[in-house]
């Protein structure tokens, strides 16, 4: 969560889901971005190995997600926007995390936060992966940077299951669609952030300009939406995304 | 936006997966099963209690009142937006077996006289999967529901999101998850009845929001596979694990109802909601409301 760190200041970390524990895979927490006030949720796969580990390499649990609904409805209650931080291999898939209730955790705070009554921008900033991701980004605007993926299947998952073959994750990877680009072009995405490289490495300063820089224009614009209307297109933005036929009909988009 | 379409008339099950003969073996037991004996016990083994699974068509057959379902958006399918590496030659393999478009049958009608809207997901067609067919019509049903003011009941089979659309399979989670939330938001009421099996974006999405959750005995529900589990943990897991009456036992879902209790049940739950019902309700209705409220 270095993202926390350089964009936010007055960071109070919640802790907890009130009913299990406090899954460390997932940040919660109340904070300011240029002095306005913010909930931050976000996926949180620690700096080195052995914080990976201690953060189950972002892979929530049920009372993850729990713990990040609840911040999300604290958000709702003061009317507050929430920022989500997208960055997850999934959810966590293990036997307690199933008798816990994963699914059920996962569906209800993708069903929660599609009718949040408060602003809620989302940014995907390494791996989008599948319904562990979604559970925190039912956004009103969907940000990606331009290197992270988002997809509902990990590409080795998919090759598995197409050629019973994982070592042709790539050719899997393609046709799954899953870069920034693709995503914004099947309108799943509303923005893709340069993320710009100094030598060989990615210049982390200029990365968090940029999702500075499209927090502070976005914030700006959601802030003067009521949250009826919010809740509404928030409905309508996720409503249309699909691409339908008409058997008998020729064949088109349902947006 | 909706096209008014009579369904053929049920009738008796139709059989699609199983072989042709006067025998069928069942799956779990292994016992020759007289093929009529399992088409009286709705596809229940008389020997062990195996739930064969059904295609959509026959689970609306069986639990629906025999006149009066009108099916909605029968000709909307899902179209290949990826062009995805052979999806448009899975689909049309799909249609051919089931004599389906769609992995989803969605559409009005009565349990022992109760109005609702129905849906029954299909696993024989593409692993029931999700794509943007199915989740349209499943959010179609829901609003449907809402606009009309009828209860829902949605019967979920399906192995999870369509990959061959990737993420706006996804996007169907999300989709599905807010139109049954707005049914919430109206005060209706919505079944999630979990057959074999139910897993991944399904159980993530509208299958674990209904106001009451059943399953079908030894149906198969949870999130991850039990293979991605048992690498994940090193360990094996027990062999109940994710059965429906795991589930029940771990709080997950209400009830664990037997497939010739399920219309029953589904009545006394409609009765219990209060919904509308027909004048004359039709006269197979045997046991009153009373018997599961
Ligand atoms: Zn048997």
């Amino acid at each position: 969560m270095d993202y926390v760190a350089a964009l936010f200041t007055d960071v109070l970390e919640l802790h907890g889901d009130r009913r299990f524990r406090d899954d460390p895979a997932m940040f919660a927490g109340m904070a300011r971005f240029e002095g306005q006030p913010v909930v931050i949720i976000g996926h949180n796969k620690g700096k080195d190995t052995k914080e990976n580990i201690a953060r189950n390499f972002g892979m929530p649990y049920p009372e993850g997600y729990r713990k990040a609904l609840r911040a999300m409805k604290l958000a709702e209650k003061f009317t507050v926007p929430v920022v989500a931080f997208v960055d997850t291999p999934g959810a966590f898939p293990g036997d307690a995390a199933e008798e816990r209730g994963q699914a059920e955790a996962i569906a209800r705070n993708i069903q929660e936060m599609s009718r949040l009554r408060t602003a809620a921008i989302v940014v995907i900033t390494g791996e989008g992966g599948s319904g562990g991701a979604l559970a925190i980004a039912v956004g009103d605007v969907v940000l990606m940077l331009q290197y992270a993926v988002y997809t509902v299947i990990t590409p080795e998952g998919c090759a598995a299951i197409l050629w019973h073959d994982a070592t042709r994750a790539p050719e899997a990877a393609a046709a799954l669609r899953l870069t920034a680009k693709d995503l914004q072009a099947l309108g799943v995405v509303d923005e893709v952030l340069t993320e710009p490289f100094a030598g060989a490495h990615r210049d982390s300063d200029a990365v968090f300009a940029e999702v500075r820089d499209a927090l502070r224009r976005h914030l700006g614009v959601l802030r003067q939406v009521s949250p009826e209307e919010l809740v509404n297109r928030r409905y309508a933005k996720f409503r249309q995304l699909g691409v339908l036929h008409e058997t008998g009909a020729p064949a088109g988009q349902s947006r | 936006m909706l096209n008014w379409l009579r369904r053929p008339k049920y009738g008796s099950l139709q059989r699609r997966e199983m072989p042709a003969g006067i025998w069928a073996k069942c799956p779990r037991c292994s016992n020759l099963i007289y093929r009529k004996e399992l088409e009286r016990s709705l596809r229940v083994c008389p020997k062990c209690t195996y739930h064969h699974r059904l295609s959509a068509e026959e689970r609306l057959a069986i639990t629906l009142d025999e006149d009066g379902f009108v099916e909605f958006d029968g000709s909307l399918t899902s179209a290949d937006p990826l062009s995805f590496v052979g999806y448009a030659q899975k689909l049309e393999e799909a249609r051919q077996k089931t004599g389906r478009p769609e992995a989803v049958i969605w559409g009005e009608g009565t349990i022992e006289g109760w109005r609702t809207v129905a849906a029954a997901l299909d696993f024989y067609f593409m692993g029931g999967s999700m794509g943007s067919a199915v989740g349209e019509k499943v959010t179609r049903a829901a609003e449907h529901a809402r606009e009309a003011r009828l209860p829902l009941i949605i019967f979920s089979a399906s192995g999870g999101a369509r990959m061959q659309e990737g993420v706006l399979s996804l996007m169907q989670l999300a989709k599905t998850s807010a139109a049954v939330g707005r049914l919430h938001d109206a005060g209706l009421p919505y079944v999630s009845i979990m057959c074999d099996p139910t897993t991944g974006g399904v159980t993530a999405s509208f299958a674990f929001l209904g106001d009451v959750i059943l399953a079908e005995p030894g149906a198969t529900i949870g999130f991850a596979g039990r293979r991605v589990i048992e690498q994940t943990i090193r360990r094996k897991l027990p062999d109940d694990f994710q059965t429906a009456e795991f589930c029940l036992h771990k709080g997950l879902i209400d009830m664990v109802v037997a497939r010739s209790e399920m219309r029953r049940t589904l009545a006394g739950l409609l009765a219990f909601f209060g919904g509308p019902r027909l004048e004359k309700p039709v006269p197979e209705v045997a046991a009153p409301q009373g018997a599961q409220t």
